[in-house]
């Protein structure tokens, strides 16, 4: 059996004496399965994850060409790219989020019935990239949370695949009987989706970016 | 760009018809470049756009300029374009600093100023007298940090990231994108009669 996949039992319904139906004809009919209940949900929620691409600069770009023919996303279970939250587990932010599109994004994803799951598609969503500036957003995990982030400037197509096999892998080691799993994280609208302290640690300049003084 | 050295016409023009209300003028790159006194601003650039030997029909741009030297005004640029005529002329106005940084719309002038010169006052406060909707433009309404392309602007804001988080969450989405701002009831006119007709009787379709 394939690694990861869900640990499923064909039984045929034979009787004890090996003389069912199905035996006498050489013909061994599946017709119920055993299986944890776990293993059954993750190995359904993981191969029909529905994208909701959020697609703001080049990131884009590259996830169109994952979604197209050569690379062609639907081979994993994504078949359908939904442009409506309401109707989409995944959501791909491909791109850099300026602080005007926070609370859109924000709403987006709590508009995401569960179970929902987020990928950080790119250098610029995952820590704010060469955008270290005013308008934009350090990291989309100070507004949802992330589960997988894909590195790239943009990535290609091959590394948002990967980060993708990465969340189902993810999803597989899921337990349903797990309390905090699937329980909304939500951000009122005066408040936060993290601390304050974890914000500002999180958006600490690294690399080459400019360690400009602010003013307050 | 053959003729790189040579002023455009419109420069001598304006100096003979306006005298003092010209500054400095010269050609850079090719492109003659006026700079005219702010009161008049308003005055000169509606003649350029209507003398008949001008005729700069187009405003290709406005948008301004702070440079790195403190003692230096800012710069508010018109590029003007003659469809016409197929000529450019740039003009600037000096404002100095120990001003108020308030110049002529020319809205009236050039509809297309509407936005460009939102995008102005949005990224360097320059307000502009007479604007029909003098608001922020890229930055959201509330944006409350400063005018970020004035070189006193911290590269990354005032405030901290956290708080600048918070505000961005505790953003009202319905005030940002309201329907008002793309109200149906500005384009009826221009609706089909069918749907004008539906939404003054509040019909719903033909059943199909």
């Amino acid at each position: 059996m394939e690694e990861g996949s869900a640990g499923v039992e064909l039984t045929h319904g034979a009787d004890p004496a090996g003389q069912g139906p199905a035996e006498r004809s050489g013909f061994v009919s599946p017709n119920w399965v055993t299986t944890r209940l776990d293993d059954l949900v993750n190995w359904s929620r993981a191969n029909s994850l529905w994208p909701m691409a959020f697609g703001t600069a080049c990131c884009a770009i590259e996830f169109m060409a994952t979604a197209a023919s050569r690379f062609d996303l639907a081979r994993f279970g994504m078949e359908r790219v939904a442009y409506s939250p309401r109707q989409a587990d995944v959501l791909i932010c491909a791109g850099r989020l300026p602080f005007k599109l926070a609370p859109v994004i924000r709403r987006i994803w709590d508009q995401m019935p569960q179970p929902k799951w987020c990928i950080s598609m790119g250098a610029c969503a995952s820590t704010g990239g060469i955008f270290d500036n005013y308008a934009m957003v350090q990291g989309i995990d100070t507004i949802v949370p992330v589960d997988v982030y894909v590195p790239g400037c943009p990535p290609r197509p091959e590394g948002l695949l990967y980060g993708i096999l990465m969340l189902q892998k993810k999803i597989k080691r899921e337990t349903i009987f797990d309390p905090g799993l699937r329980v909304e994280q939500l951000a009122d609208r005066r408040g936060m989706f993290l601390e304050p302290a974890a914000v500002d640690e999180l958006s600490e300049p690294f690399g080459n970016s400019v360690h400009q003084t602010r003013s307050a | 760009m053959s003729d790189a050295a040579i002023p455009n016409p419109s420069a001598a023009t304006l100096r003979a018809r306006f005298g003092a209300s010209i500054g400095a003028s010269g050609v850079v790159g090719g492109d003659t470049i006026v700079h005219v006194v702010r009161d008049r601003a308003h005055e000169i650039l509606a003649w350029l756009r209507d003398a008949p030997g001008e005729r700069y029909d187009y405003l290709v741009d406005v948008t301004a300029v702070e440079y790195r030297d403190r003692e230096r005004p800012l710069e508010v640029v018109y590029q003007l374009r003659s469809i016409p005529r197929a000529a450019m002329l740039r003009v600037k106005i000096d404002l100095a600093r120990d001003h108020a940084l308030v110049v002529d719309s020319v809205v009236d002038l050039w509809q297309g100023a509407n936005w460009l010169e939102r995008e102005v006052y949005d990224m360097f406060g320059i307000r502009f007298r007479g604007h029909p909707d003098l608001r922020r433009i890229l930055m959201w309404e509330t944006y409350d940090e400063g005018y970020p392309l004035r070189k006193d602007f911290p590269l990354r804001g005032r405030f901290s990231r956290a708080e600048q988080v918070r505000r961005a969450l505790a953003a009202d989405l319905s005030a940002h994108y309201s329907l008002d701002e793309l109200s149906i009831a500005e384009a009826y006119d221009a609706l089909p009669a069918d749907m004008r007709e539906r939404l003054a009787t509040g019909r719903e379709g033909e059943e199909w």
